[in-house]
């Protein structure tokens, strides 16, 4: 029999229905692969054996009700019912931990369900574990993780990006072949760029965040990983859509078309005629790899081949969405992480001293460098004096950052075409103590979240051996038309050389010798001391 | 755009409320300053006539019906609270030993 795991979620949904395959078998296939591989990648922060076990029988006797009734019945089922999915350890799930990669929340258990939980067991999907992350969601490598960094599957001694780079990875390795990430300033796409998978960043408002550890909360935005479109598709019409409990969720229908992406190249790619696709010159300045920049190139030139109608355009303030972003998402992060106090929940340091030392302690002992960092940039941006000079002058610079991109749909683009990450994956210990150096990693992503725009990563080839994602972005509320137009980029590359590749260095998971990414640090900072 | 001395460094660790120590101090004043200097390109656009954007799509007025739903019973609440007594949650006093519980 084929190894399960490595088929794609609509295959597998294929295969349930068709009675071929049981989600129990389904599941315990992929828990084997966790349990194998998972010391030299640390993906996974806590893996529910016995509760992803007892959802994937539950989901076999629904498979099994529907069939006895017949075939309407079978196929009113969602795609996503009896799937393994993992969730990026900042949703909650109740009774189960929710750590958002910190101290400060180890051993919180989390008293209820996030929205994003509940739809996702509500259609039957098989909630596998909880995946790693940096610290609250502050990084772009995963090493700003409490819990140890994740390797990336593509080379052991390179990060799968961050913050989502557990989801990623776990996507990519087979693990699971859908995850749940969230995007502050690129933390779903920059990480499906570095592992070779696709990843959606969702418009702001169109997945709900109640139960979702908050970090940038005009900013944060949940959105899926899959190994191609459809899968992300499918997980994202699970989730989608309006909640009550939380009033920043738009009333903005789910379109149904999401479960029915065509399943033939051929008819996905005669999307692309016709489809305006605006490439923004600022995307290709210093600083992107040229291996990259030619990856993104020669997709968009595909594309135009296949007959969408390509055109230069500019973004005239790109340049400065790093400094807007870094004064924005810390002055909000800071707000936010306030509610850390030690007396409600999660870590505390009772001190010797008076209230406010207790505070000290708690937050001090509690908080890693990298949030420690954001915190003290935010509550500077927003103290007496500066905030005028710093988060005022940023929310006015904001506008003219999404003014830039309202003036291309305008124009009449329907979508535009970027690089996601200016680099392949880099190592394990490059960029960890040179802030700036780490923050620049987001360059081509966080503009769209400045301006609440849907962002996709689709992979497009390699560069030094290593994944290239080009990035979609499109106009407010349209994913649909941006995974159409990543799977008509998918029909158009169905033969491309470098298509359906395992991740190079996957099969090294597999020997027990293998040193954990945690061992990898620690080598490459005894290194960098002698 | 200004810079950060040590004694700011210090003053913003006391009003985010984090403990760090001399280290993180050190290491922070230079981090944080080369951040700053970051900032310094926004100083070259004009936006005295630009209004602020705080979020980003068109929704306003999200209402919900006025009716009982719902919540954390007070057990769950409490679940996770490193200190509690009975039904509260413990909290370090804020006024005087003499005034405290």
């Amino acid at each position: 029999m084929t190894d399960l795991t490595r088929l794609k979620a609509h295959e597998m949904a294929a295969l349930l229905r068709a009675g071929k395959v049981s989600a129990r078998d389904l599941v315990a296939a992929h828990l084997a692969a966790i349990e194998r591989q998972d010391r030299a990648l640390h993906a996974w922060l806590a893996v529910d054996r016995a509760g992803a076990l007892a959802q994937a029988v539950e989901a076999d006797r629904t498979i099994a009700r529907a069939r006895a009734e017949g075939r309407a019945a079978l196929d009113a089922l969602h795609p996503m019912l009896g799937i393994p999915v993992g969730l990026k350890d900042l949703v909650s799930v109740e009774g189960g931990q929710a750590t958002a990669g910190s101290r400060i929340l180890e051993g919180y258990v989390a008293p209820f369900d996030a929205t994003v939980a509940a739809r996702l067991k509500a259609v039957g999907a098989v909630i596998v574990g909880k995946t790693n992350m940096d610290e609250f969601a502050m990084g772009s490598s995963c090493e700003h993780s409490a819990y140890g960094p994740t390797s990336n599957p593509w080379d052991l001694a390179r990060v799968p990006g961050g913050s989502s780079g557990g989801s990623a990875a776990a996507v990519a390795a087979y693990h699971v072949p859908v995850a749940i990430g969230t995007d502050t300033g690129g933390s779903i796409r920059q990480p499906a760029s570095l592992c070779g998978i696709v990843g959606l960043r969702t418009t702001y408002g169109r997945v709900s965040r109640y139960g979702i550890v908050a970090f940038a909360s005009s900013l944060d935005q949940i959105g899926p990983f899959g190994r191609d479109a459809r899968d992300a598709a499918a997980l994202l019409h699970a989730v989608a859509g309006r909640d009550d409990r939380d009033a920043t969720s738009a009333p903005v229908e789910v379109p149904e078309e999401l479960l029915r992406l065509p399943e033939s190249d051929d008819e996905a790619a005669s999307y692309l005629k016709g489809r305006r696709i605006g490439l923004p010159r600022e995307y290709f300045a210093a600083g992107i790899d040229p291996g990259v920049a030619a990856r993104v190139r020669e997709a968009v030139a595909a594309m135009e081949q296949a007959g969408a109608r390509v055109d230069e355009i500019s973004l005239p303030h790109t340049d400065y969405g790093l400094a807007t972003y870094y004064i924005i998402a810390p002055a909000e992060a800071s707000s936010n992480l306030a509610r850390f106090d030690g007396v409600k929940y999660g870590y505390h340091d009772r001190s010797s001293g008076d209230y406010i030392a207790d505070y000290l302690a708690t937050r001090g002992a509690g908080f890693g460098p990298e949030v420690k960092r954001r915190i003290m940039l935010g509550t500077y941006a927003l103290s007496a004096g500066y905030y005028d000079a710093y988060y005022l002058k940023a929310q006015k610079v904001r506008t003219l950052i999404k003014s830039d991109f309202d003036a291309a749909w305008a124009a009449g683009f329907d979508a535009i075409c970027a690089p996601v990450s200016p680099t392949v994956a880099f190592r394990i210990g490059e960029k960890v103590d040179d802030p700036v150096a780490m923050y620049l990693s987001d360059v081509c992503t966080l503009p769209i979240n400045m301006a609440g725009l849907p962002g996709l990563s689709i992979p497009a080839g390699l560069s030094e051996g290593l994944p290239v994602g080009l990035q979609i972005i499109g106009s407010p509320f349209s994913e649909l038309s941006m995974l159409r137009l990543a799977r008509a980029y998918e029909g158009i590359t169905a033969r491309a050389p470098w298509r359906d590749l395992d991740p190079a260095e996957l099969h090294l998971t597999d020997d027990p010798s293998t040193p954990s990414p945690m061992e990898r640090m620690r080598a490459t900072r005894a290194a960098a001391r002698a | 755009m200004a810079s950060l001395s040590r004694a700011d460094v210090e003053h913003v660790a006391h009003l985010a409320r984090l403990g760090l120590t001399e280290a993180e101090l050190a290491r922070l004043e230079g981090q944080l300053n080369h951040i700053l200097d970051q900032y310094a390109i926004l100083t070259a656009l004009d936006t005295e006539h630009i209004p602020p954007t705080a979020q980003t799509i068109a929704v306003e007025n999200i209402l919900r019906d006025d009716a009982a739903a719902g919540s954390l019973s007070v057990e769950q609440a409490l679940s996770n609270a490193p200190e509690r007594i009975g039904d509260h949650f413990v909290v370090p006093a804020i006024i005087g030993s003499e005034g405290g519980a």
